[in-house]
């Protein structure tokens, strides 16, 4: 699994930072979202499908 | 099928706004997303335009850029004309891209996951201090008064650097904006008393900087002070009238769900997903996001066509069967998986939502620990109803114990 972020979409609402805290994190000085790990375990695929699937602003690509 | 927006005949249906539970919404809501998941419809200030009720659409008129949230707000009087005004400066959820951008990025930093957690003990000094006071008064009290108003204004307050003790006069202008039926001069009027308000504030703060969001935007040196001003106003009432009413609502929820409450107070550990679950089936943004199309649109076979509205009704997507497979009309705060849109949806979700929900989980866990025998102290049909808000909750909720 490979997950692409698009950081000029980012509205910084944090919640693939609910989703997978472990693959996901956000700057502090502008809430725009950090990638932890580009490439992680597939035990967290549902976790990242589930960032994907709730960033409101279509930032995060998961590439299977 | 296409379907075309009427042009010479009204629409003849009006947006449902009637319940017959508290807790839901109109029940034509159903019907809609059954049989015209995207139908005309004359909204309460007058304007026709659309209506869309279902989970995905609603995602997909938030998220897509030929939607424009220029006319984002649903009121009598408003501005008329197919043409999206410019939006008074400052106020960004009436802006698209990336004129919003500019504003959204200036503030993300201070709305994280990280600095909302970093908040929390702060926020739970405030609720016990709330909690405190409450005891100590013995019931009956308005929970509204004592609890769920004074814990978001009070963190606001902080955060912006807006002194609390005035309160009075910001609530009272606040529920002037957000209540549906107030004249064009009472919007206008509290309007203008709410501008002057954070304008003063604006300029107290470039004498005299303090530890605070205000002051922070005041030194980057980004925003006018128009500018300056708009953003303010828009944090402060967005920052306690939601979170207050869901603080209040959910609580009168719980009472009248006893079984639910029951298991959240028997494993505590619920509360995460309580607090999702409880956003979803309330959602009291209750007659939804206004968007205007910025082109002819296709959607779910109608022709959408260029400056036509589109209201996108979060509260109905929360309760689509076809997206919550498992009983979405009831409350489950067991329930996982919870991706609602209480929040919105698209780059205008709401900014405070990490704040939302601290302050909303500090408040419910130990409103529900100290008070053991929590209960309404007036039968459930006595508690006012915010039928006529923005944001809909309970005017009043007199509880003992
Ligand atoms: S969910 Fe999307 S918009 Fe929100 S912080 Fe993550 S990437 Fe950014």
């Amino acid at each position: 699994m490979k997950i692409l972020i698009d950081e000029g979409k980012c509205v910084g609402a944090g919640t693939c930072v609910l989703a997978a805290a472990d693959v996901f994190d956000q700057r502090d000085e502008d809430g725009i979202v950090v990638l932890l790990d580009a490439d992680p375990p597939h035990t967290s695929l549902p976790q990242v499908r589930d960032a994907a699937a709730r960033c409101p602003a279509l930032a995060i690509e998961v590439v299977e | 099928m296409t379907n075309t927006q009427p042009t010479n005949t009204e629409p003849t249906k009006t947006q449902p706004t009637v319940r017959s539970c508290p807790f839901d919404p109109p029940a034509e809501y159903r019907t809609l997303r059954e049989q015209e998941p995207v139908a005309p419809m004359t909204f309460p200030d007058g304007a026709a335009g659309w209506l869309v009720t279902r989970y995905d659409d609603v995602r997909t008129v938030l998220s897509d850029a030929r939607f424009s949230a220029k006319r984002g707000i649903l009121r009598p009087g408003g501005p008329e004309g197919d043409v999206p005004a410019p939006p008074p400066p400052g106020l960004f959820i009436m802006m698209d891209a990336p004129e919003h951008t500019r504003f959204r990025r200036l503030l993300t930093g201070q709305f994280t996951v990280r600095r909302m957690r970093q908040l929390t003990p702060a926020v739970e000094k405030i609720v016990a201090e709330q909690l405190d006071a409450m005891a100590a008064a013995e019931g009956p009290v308005d929970l509204v008064q004592a609890f769920a108003l004074p814990i978001p204004s009070l963190v606001i307050c902080e955060l912006l650097g807006v002194p609390y003790a005035d309160r009075e006069e910001f609530q009272r202008n606040s529920a002037t904006i957000v209540r549906l039926n107030s004249s064009p001069e009472e919007f206008q009027q509290a309007q203008g008393a709410m501008r002057a308000f954070i304008h003063q504030l604006v300029l107290a703060k470039r004498e005299n900087p303090t530890d605070d969001i205000l002051s922070e935007l005041v030194q980057s040196g980004e925003l006018t002070d128009e500018e300056l001003t708009g953003v303010g106003v828009l944090l402060l009432i967005a920052g306690h009238e939601t979170t207050a009413n869901m603080i209040a609502l959910s609580t009168m929820c719980l009472l009248r769900n006893p079984e639910q409450l029951a298991a959240l107070r028997a494993d505590p550990s619920l509360m995460d997903g309580a607090v999702e679950e409880l956003l979803r089936y309330l959602s009291i943004i209750q007659f939804g996001v206004r968007r205007t199309a910025l082109e002819d649109v296709e959607l779910h076979g109608h022709q959408i066509k260029e400056g036509s509205m589109v209201v996108a009704s979060l509260s109905s997507g929360n309760r689509d069967t076809e997206h919550f497979a498992d009983a979405p009309e009831l409350l489950d705060v067991a329930r996982e998986h919870t991706p609602h849109l209480a929040f919105g949806h698209g780059i205008h979700q709401c900014l405070g939502q990490q704040l939302a929900r601290a302050e909303m989980k500090a408040a419910l866990s130990a409103l529900l620990e100290r008070f053991p025998t929590l209960r309404l102290a007036v039968p459930v049909d006595e508690v006012p109803m915010r039928d006529d808000m923005l944001v809909y909750g309970v005017h009043e909720l007199p509880v003992t114990w």
